[in-house]
């Protein structure tokens, strides 16, 4: 509110006034800023401050925005816990691999759809966008009686395994990524590949010598949507997995950390810490490719 | 490379079939290298999202032992309990509600953003955008710490201006505040992201003209910025109306539906009846009910990004 008066008044008035208006504008910004930054923080902070706590200091109920006693003891437990090693084992094989496979089915899908003008072609890419609209909600439900079927029709256990998510998985992460590299692919100049092909390049050649170097960038930011969403997906492991062994992180940390009615928050939230640590690291080294994954979903196409 | 290898085998033919054939091979083999590429796509698709959907369908109008075909029995039945329209009234208050806010931060926070000098943008930016990054199971048990009944933090903080103890997430009226809270913290940032890209977009040469046309703040904000903007404010805010209206996350880990059922949207009580009380057919009946909600919202989207794919 207060920029909009001062900005007003703006244009009518003499350059020193302006710049004058100027700086106080910046600083009404900065302010704001700095409230929306305290309210946006303020959770990993807390996190972080009552991972460093002694359950005897949390439970002494002192300043709880303080640590008085600092201690790495939670840190140190979980990690040599094989059962919190294990969460956080399965949870990254399973986006390694999700990531993986997403890209192995959507950059060569990407591609046709981009560039090989085929009979349903362009119903195909709307399709892809409407999946990408279908929310893990409407599917699990389903998909479990699915499962059940399945295991006891042919004697494989699917059900309570964690290696059933990475089938699962793609379901959520390749359209969105087909989607964006179609994007990134039909930005690529035709008279690129036209040249390649007259020079006798395969598609194949075409894909990997051209296309996938020059749209590196859109396949990061794809790479990386595919990890984040692949490592925080709760819904389908909780519902398709249930023995401590099987569990992914977020999962793992809800269910077993929580003993009873007894909450070890100080383990819980070096546990969630711990768990938020994979794509905050991700994030504060590709910031650029993650923002323009995001905005690229909504705004290319 | 295998190109070649046709045309010198056609060669040798006579002229006219050879170039018919070897345009038909060509066609022939293009889309079936197309269909080789796209058909992971399409089995997945296929498997895992329209089977399951359509199956789903069809769960619903079993019995809960899945024994018998009950048509609309599912529907009925939930159409007589009240705790079924208490669902329907919280997923549209909560949906609503949090994207209204959600869109209203990420547009004013975009605004300040935009405000300062260029090179601290970046880094003001990346501190704002935290909230999205960390995987919302994570952050929500922070929340649940924060709203903790005897430990709150937002409490002990309250008590010195005179305020509270604050019943977070025992008491209806604020449990329902609560999810939204959380869930528009979690969901600003990705509006912001999103409307700053937008304001970006939009020429300084349209803002100068304004100016010098004695436009004021208000009025560039009405006939510059929000025009320029209005695709994407559009098209952000359906794919969250989206997104929050399927949530689960949140509300489960923070009241599991509670106190009462009262914070239950269409996702946690399906999970509740469908997994937790193994009523499969319900549940899916339940979640289905989300589907006509997302098509309205999936068929305006479509419309946008269809629009705006022909303009180009």
């Amino acid at each position: 509110m207060s920029t909009l008066v001062i900005d007003k008044a703006g244009p009518t008035r003499k350059l020193g006034s302006m710049s004058r208006d100027r700086a106080w504008a910046l600083r009404w910004s900065y302010f704001f800023l700095v409230l929306f930054a305290i309210f946006f923080l303020t959770p990993p902070l807390y996190m972080i401050i009552t991972s460093l706590k002694s359950s005897a200091e949390i439970s002494a109920a002192t300043n709880p925005w303080w640590v008085f006693h600092p201690t790495l003891s939670n840190y140190v437990e979980l990690l040599t816990s094989n059962q919190f090693l294990r969460f956080f084992w399965n949870s990254a094989i399973i986006s390694i691999v999700v990531v993986i496979v997403t890209m192995l089915i959507s950059i060569p899908a990407a591609f046709a759809l981009a560039r090989m003008k085929f009979w349903g072609s362009a119903t195909l890419a709307t399709g892809v966008f409407l999946t990408y609209l279908i929310p893990d909600s409407l599917l699990f439900i389903p998909l479990f009686k699915m499962l059940a079927v399945i295991q006891d029709l042919t004697g494989i256990t699917l059900l309570n395994r964690w290696y059933v998510l990475v089938f699962i998985y793609p379901t959520l992460t390749v359209p969105f990524c087909t989607w964006i590299m179609i994007g990134y692919f039909a930005s690529i100049p035709k008279e690129l590949d036209e040249a390649a092909i007259i020079d006798g390049a395969s598609w194949l050649q075409t894909l990997l010598r051209i296309f996938i170097p020059v749209a590196l960038p859109g396949l990061i930011a794809a790479t990386i949507f595919a990890f984040t969403v692949s490592w925080a997906q709760f819904l389908y492991p909780l519902v398709f997995t249930t023995s401590v062994d099987q569990l992914v992180l977020p999962v793992g940390i809800t269910t077993t950390l929580i003993k009873g009615d007894v909450f070890n928050w100080g383990q819980i939230m070096t546990g969630a810490l711990l768990g938020a640590a994979p794509p905050l690291i991700i994030y504060a080294f590709l910031m650029d490719y993650y923002i323009a994954g995001l905005t690229a979903g909504a705004t290319k196409g | 490379m295998a190109d070649v290898v046709i045309e010198q085998g056609g060669v040798a033919r006579t002229a006219r079939p050879r170039k018919a054939r070897s345009l038909r091979n060509m066609l022939g083999r293009k889309s079936t290298v197309a269909f080789f590429l796209t058909l992971p796509l399409i089995l997945l698709i296929g498997l895992l999202v329209l089977y399951p959907a359509f199956y789903s369908l069809y769960l619903a109008t079993l019995n809960k032992a899945m024994t018998k075909f009950v048509g609309l029995g599912n529907f009925t039945f939930l159409f007589k309990r009240e705790t079924f329209w208490m669902v329907v009234k919280q997923s549209c208050i909560f949906a609503i509600t949090a994207v209204i806010f959600k869109a209203l931060i990420g547009f004013i926070v975009a605004h300040f953003v935009h405000n300062i000098p260029g090179k601290k943008q970046r880094k003001w930016r990346g501190m704002l955008l935290v909230p999205w990054v960390i995987p919302p199971a994570m952050s929500t048990l922070a929340w649940l710490w924060l709203f903790d009944p005897s430990y709150s933090a937002f409490n002990y903080t309250l008590s010195f201006f005179g305020v509270g103890p604050i019943p977070w997430l025992g008491e209806t009226f604020w449990a329902r505040f609560s999810v939204i809270l959380v869930n528009v913290w979690y969901g600003a940032p990705f509006f912001l992201i999103m409307y700053l890209a937008a304001l970006k977009s939009v020429p300084d040469q349209l803002y100068e003209a304004a100016s010098i046309d004695g436009a004021n703040w208000w009025q560039k904000m009405w006939y510059v910025t929000l025009p320029m903007m209005r695709n994407i404010i559009a098209i952000t805010t359906l794919f969250s109306l989206i997104v929050t209206f399927a949530n689960f996350d949140i509300v489960r880990i923070l009241t599991s539906g509670g106190p009462l059922d009262t914070t239950h949207l269409f996702a946690t009580w399906a999970f509740q009846v469908g997994i937790q009380s193994s009523d499969i057919p319900l549940g899916a009946c339940v979640s289905l009910f989300m589907v006509p909600i997302l098509a309205v919202a999936a068929i305006f989207i479509l419309r946008d990004v269809n629009k705006r794919g022909n303009e180009a």
